[in-house]
C-alpha cells in the first residue's frame, strides 16, 4: 500500500465569523476512513483542528460533517470511496463554533419540548410485567435507531435554506414523534403538538432527509407520511377520528 | 490569577453515560439538586456503543435462571475476586432495574410470549441478556437521557471536562473545570461528587473504546486520596476487528456468538476444542482471548493475525435482523458481507475491572463525600467480567450511588471550603500547556504511551516487560509535564490542549496498571504471566489497593473479606443446564 499517493485532505478552518479551506497531505493506509485522515492531520499537522468524534464506530452520530458536499458520518465514509481529494467542511445548517464543530444546542432544545413517554394509568399501575409482540414494536424500534446524528436537519430545506427552525422541529424529531406514537404502550395524543409547534405541514416530502441517514431511517416514508396520514384523519375527517378513539388505536 | 465562574450545586455528577444519567435520576428524585457534566454532548457517550444487551436474571427463556445463578456466574468469571457484597446485589437487583428501564420507555425485542426476549453469552449458565437488536446501549442511554431531561432539578453542562478534584480535610468539596466551547473555566462547589468517568480504554492503542475512556475519574479519585482496586484487571475482548488496518481494534459483539457464530483457525478447525470443551465459543473472555492469542502464535492464525469467526450458516434474514449493526459495520468498513462470507477478528481492549474501591451498598469511595459507580469502580466484575454485566451494573449501582449522594448533601448542607490557593494550583496546571506554545506535542505523548501499554501490559505479561514498561510510563510522566498544546494556544475548542488534559489521567492509570501487574505474580483472570502461568493460592483472596502515599502511588495487598457460607453454597451449587430449543 506504500505506493499510493497522499491524500490531499481540504478542511474548512475557521468560526462563526468565517474561515478557509486548508489542505493537508495525508498518509492514506488501508480501510481508512474520513475521520481517521482528519484526526491524522490533527495528530500531525494542525494540533488545534477541532472537530467531534467519540465512537468511530457510526454509533455516537458525533463526527456528522459535509464530505465533497454530502452529509456523512466521517468514520463510516471510507477514503477509498472518493478521489484523491476530499473536502470536509461543518454542517450547514447550524452555526460553526470552530472549523468542523458546529452548535447544534437547538436539538437539544426541541427534544426538551415533546413530550416524554407517557404509558396509561393503568399500565403503569399494572405490576406484572408488560408483554408487548414483536412484530408491535417492530416499528417503532426503526425509529429508536437514529444515533442523533443531525445529517437529516442538515439537509432538510425547511431549516437549511428557508431557516425555519422555528416554526419545524425537523425530520429528526418527527422520528422522536413517531417512536412515541408508534411506542405500543405510549398513551399521549401527540397529534396537536404535530400540527402546531412541532410544524409537519411544513414537510414537502422531498425526502431528502432519508436519503442521508446514515441509519437507513425511512424517515419520510415511514414516519414522516404515516404521521401525516393521521394528522389528515384528526382534522379532516372528523367521523373517522372519533371511530378510531373509540376502538383504540 | 485566570478567571472563572462559579456554579454552586448539592451533587455533582461527572459523567453521562448510563451510570451518571441513572446517579443523576436517582439523586433528583430522592430532592437534590442535581447538575451533570461531561465531556461530550448528552447522548454521545461511550455506552451508546454497547451492542449485545444487558444481564439479568428475568427467566423470560430459561424459567430456571434465578439470582443466585447469575451470581454464582459473575463469582466464578470474575474468578471470585470480585466484592461478593457487590455481586449479590447486581444479581438480585438488575431485573428490576432493567423492567423499571423498559417502564421508562426502552424498547426491548420480545419472546413469543411477549416478554423482554434474552439472548445467550459468554459464561452465563442461561440465555440472560436483554437486548435490543445490537444496539442496546443506545436504547439505555436514549431511554435514560428523556427520563432525565424532563426530570426537575437536573442541569446539563455538555461538553465540559473536570480537570481536578478539591477535597478538604479528606471530604470532596468541589471540581474544576473548562468548557469546550470558549474554553471558559469553571468552579463546582458541590456537597457531594458523584463519578461516572467510565473506563480507560484508550490507554492501549488497539481498543474498541470511544474517545472518553482516559480514566479521568480514577485518576481524580486517586489524586484526591481516594483508594482504587484491582487495577491490573484489563479485559481483552476477544473480537474486535484486525482488518482493513484503518478499522482495527472495533468491537464485533459477543452476540455474534451468541447467536451461534463459530471460531476457527485457519486451517478450519474449531479450535475452542482444546481450550473449553464444554462451553466452546461462549466460554468466558478471558479464555477465549487468550486462545485465539494462542493460535495465532502457533502459526495457526489468519492471515491478518486473528482468527475466523463464522455466522453465515444462519440465514441471511435472521442476522440482518439480530445483528443490524454488525452486517452494517462489515459491509461499509472492511467489504465482508457476514451472511456468506466469515469475520477476521483478534483480541481488542474492552473493559477496565479495576477502578475506585468503594463501599457496595452506597458506592462511597474512601473520601468522604465522593461517589462512583460504573466502570469507573472496581469490584462487580473482580478478575473478569462477564458480557452484559457492565449495563446493568450501571442500572444498579448508578441508582444506589445516586441515592446515597443525595443523602450526604441533605446531611452535610454546607459545602466544604476550597482554598484560593489550592484552586489557583489547579488553574495553574489546567492552563499551563496553553503557556507552552513549544512544548512536547500530546499527540505524541499519547500515542508513546498508549505502544508502552499494548507492548508492555499485553495479553500475556512477564516481569521484565512489566519493569520495562513501567519505567517508560514515569519517564513519560516527566516528560508530560512540559507537554504544551502542540502549537496553537487559542482556547475555544482546541483538541491540543484537551489532549494534554487527557493524558495526565492516563499516565496515573498506566502507572497504577504496572505498579498492580507488578505485584500479582500468578495468572488469574485477565492478568496472565508467562512467568507465573498459573494461579497461586495465597492471592486468591487478595485485591491489591492502590493510593497515594506522600506525593507517590504505593500498592498494597489487601486480604478480603471471608464470602458468607450461604453465599459460597450459592456459588459451588450445580445449575442445571439449558438447552435451548433451536428457532429462527
Ligand atoms: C463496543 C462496546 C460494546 C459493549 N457492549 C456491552 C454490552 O453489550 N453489554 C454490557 O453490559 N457492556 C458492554 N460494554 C461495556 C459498557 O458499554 C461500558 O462498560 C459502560 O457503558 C460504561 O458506562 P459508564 O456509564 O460507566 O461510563 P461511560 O459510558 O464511559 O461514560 C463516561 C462519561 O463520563 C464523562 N467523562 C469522562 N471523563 C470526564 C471528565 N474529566 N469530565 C467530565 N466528564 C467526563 C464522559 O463524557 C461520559 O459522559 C461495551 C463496551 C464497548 C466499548
Ligand atoms: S422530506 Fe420533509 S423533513 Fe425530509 S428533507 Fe424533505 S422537507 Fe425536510
Ligand atoms: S434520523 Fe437518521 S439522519 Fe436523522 S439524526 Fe437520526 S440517525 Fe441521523
Ligand atoms: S464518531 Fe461516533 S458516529 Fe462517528
Amino acid at each position: 500500500m506504500a505506493s499510493v499517493s497522499p491524500l490531499q485532505l481540504s478542511v474548512f478552518r475557521g468560526d462563526a465569523e468565517g474561515g478557509e479551506m486548508v489542505t493537508y497531505s495525508v498518509p492514506v493506509r488501508e480501510g481508512m476512513v474520513v475521520l481517521d485522515a482528519v484526526l491524522w492531520a490533527q495528530a500531525n499537522l494542525a494540533p488545534d483542528l477541532a472537530v467531534r468524534w467519540n465512537c468511530k464506530a457510526a454509533k455516537c452520530g458525533s463526527c456528522a460533517a459535509e464530505v465533497n458536499g454530502f452529509p456523512r458520518l466521517l468514520c463510516k465514509s471510507p477514503v477509498a470511496d472518493y478521489g484523491e481529494e476530499i473536502s470536509v467542511r461543518p454542517m450547514a445548517a447550524f452555526p460553526v463554533v470552530r472549523d468542523l464543530v458546529t452548535d447544534v444546542s437547538w436539538n437539544y432544545e426541541v427534544n426538551q419540548r415533546i413530550a416524554p413517554f407517557t404509558p396509561s394509568e393503568a399500565d403503569r399501575d399494572d405490576p406484572r410485567a408488560w408483554r408487548m409482540q414483536q412484530v408491535d414494536v417492530e416499528r417503532a424500534i426503526e425509529f429508536r435507531k437514529c444515533i442523533e446524528c443531525f445529517l437529516c436537519q442538515d439537509v432538510c430545506h425547511v431549516l437549511r435554506n428557508h431557516g425555519r427552525k422555528d416554526a419545524y422541529f425537523g425530520p429528526r424529531f418527527m422520528v422522536r414523534m413517531a417512536s412515541l406514537e408508534m411506542h405500543p404502550k405510549d398513551s399521549l395524543d401527540r397529534r396537536p403538538q404535530l400540527k402546531g409547534e412541532a410544524g409537519v405541514g411544513y414537510c414537502n416530502i422531498t425526502k431528502c432527509c432519508q436519503e442521508v441517514c446514515p441509519e437507513h431511517i425511512h424517515i419520510t416514508d415511514n414516519a414522516i407520511i404515516p404521521l401525516k396520514e393521521r394528522m389528515a384523519d384528526e382534522y379532516f375527517d372528523p367521523v373517522r377520528s372519533l371511530l378510531r378513539r373509540l376502538g383504540g388505536r | 490569577m485566570e478567571s472563572y465562574e462559579t456554579v454552586d450545586t448539592a451533587v455533582l455528577v461527572l459523567g453521562a453515560g448510563g451510570a451518571g444519567l441513572r446517579a443523576a435520576i436517582a439523586a433528583a428524585e430522592s430532592g437534590a439538586r442535581v447538575t451533570v457534566v461531561c465531556k461530550s454532548l448528552l447522548g454521545k457517550a461511550h455506552t451508546v456503543m454497547a451492542e449485545g444487551g444487558m444481564a439479568a436474571a428475568l427467566g423470560n427463556v430459561a424459567g430456571q435462571d434465578s439470582w443466585e445463578a447469575h451470581f454464582a456466574d459473575t463469582m466464578k468469571g470474575g474468578k471470585l475476586l470480585n466484592d461478593w457484597r457487590m455481586a449479590e446485589i447486581h444479581a438480585r437487583e438488575a431485573p428490576e432495574r432493567v423492567l423499571e428501564l423498559e417502564r421508562w420507555g426502552a424498547v426491548f425485542d420480545r419472546t413469543h410470549e411477549g416478554l423482554i426476549h434474552q439472548r445467550p453469552f459468554g459464561a452465563h449458565t442461561y440465555p440472560r441478556l436483554a437486548h435490543i437488536g445490537d444496539r442496546t446501549g443506545l436504547e439505555l442511554i436514549r431511554t435514560l437521557q428523556d427520563r432525565l431531561v424532563h426530570q426537575a432539578g437536573i442541569e446539563v453542562h455538555m461538553e465540559v471536562t473536570v480537570a481536578s478534584l478539591f477535597a478538604q480535610d479528606g471530604r470532596i468539596a468541589g471540581a474544576l473545570a473548562y468548557r469546550r466551547a470558549d474554553g471558559g473555566l469553571v468552579l463546582y462547589r458541590a456537597r457531594a461528587v458523584l463519578l461516572a468517568t467510565g473506563g480507560a480504554g484508550r490507554v492501549y492503542r488497539v481498543t474498541s473504546n470511544s474517545w472518553e475512556c482516559t480514566g479521568d475519574g480514577t485518576a481524580l479519585a486517586y489524586r484526591a486520596g481516594a483508594e482504587l482496586r484491582d487495577c491490573e484487571m484489563v479485559q481483552f475482548h476477544p473480537t474486535g476487528m484486525v482488518w482493513p488496518a484503518g478499522v482495527r481494534g472495533i468491537l464485533v459483539t459477543e452476540g455474534v456468538r451468541g447467536e451461534g457464530g463459530l471460531l476457527r483457525n485457519k486451517d478450519g478447525e474449531r479450535f475452542m476444542e482444546r481450550y473449553d470443551p464444554d462451553r466452546m465459543e461462549l466460554s468466558s473472555r478471558d479464555i477465549v482471548a487468550r486462545a485465539i492469542n494462542s493460535e495465532v502464535l502457533a502459526g495457526r492464525g489468519s492471515p491478518h493475525g486473528g482468527a475466523y469467526l463464522d455466522i453465515s450458516h444462519r440465514k441471511p434474514d435472521y442476522i440482518k435482523r439480530k445483528l443490524p449493526s454488525m452486517y452494517e459495520q462489515f459491509l461499509k468498513l472492511a467489504k465482508v458481507d457476514i451472511t456468506k462470507d466469515p469475520m477476521e477478528v483478534a483480541p481488542t481492549i474492552h473493559y477496565y475491572m479495576g477502578g475506585v474501591r468503594v463501599d457496595p451498598e452506597t458506592g462511597a469511595s474512601s473520601v468522604a463525600g465522593l461517589f462512583a459507580a460504573g466502570e469507573v469502580t472496581g469490584g462487580l466484575h473482580g478478575a473478569n467480567r462477564l458480557g452484559g454485566n457492565s449495563l446493568t451494573d450501571l442500572l444498579v449501582f448508578g441508582k444506589r450511588a445516586g441515592e446515597a449522594a443525595a443523602e450526604y448533601s441533605r446531611e452535610h448542607s454546607r459545602p466544604a471550603r476550597i482554598s484560593k490557593a489550592e484552586v489557583g494550583e489547579a488553574v495553574e496546571s489546567l492552563v499551563g500547556p496553553l503557556g507552552r506554545p513549544h512544548g512536547e506535542n500530546p499527540y505524541r505523548l499519547q500515542a508513546e504511551l498508549q505502544d508502552v501499554c499494548s507492548r508492555h501490559a499485553p495479553i500475556i505479561r512477564s516481569e521484565s516487560g512489566l519493569l520495562e514498561g513501567l519505567q517508560q510510563v514515569l519517564e513519560l510522566r516527566e516528560r508530560a509535564r512540559s507537554a504544551g498544546t502542540g502549537g496553537p494556544t487559542g482556547r475555544a475548542f482546541n483538541p491540543g490542549w484537551h489532549t494534554a488534559q487527557d493524558l495526565g489521567q492516563m499516565l496515573v492509570n498506566a502507572e497504577a496498571l504496572f505498579r498492580s501487574a507488578l505485584k500479582r505474580k500468578e495468572s488469574r483472570g485477565a492478568h496472565a504471566r508467562s512467568d507465573y502461568p498459573n494461579p497461586d493460592p495465597a492471592l486468591a483472596n487478595v485485591n491489591f489497593v492502590v493510593r497515594e502515599v506522600e506525593g507517590a502511588m504505593s500498592v498494597r495487598a489487601l486480604v478480603r473479606e471471608q464470602l458468607p457460607d450461604a453465599l459460597l453454597a450459592v456459588i459451588n451449587r450445580s445449575f442445571e443446564k439449558y438447552t435451548p430449543e433451536e428457532k429462527e
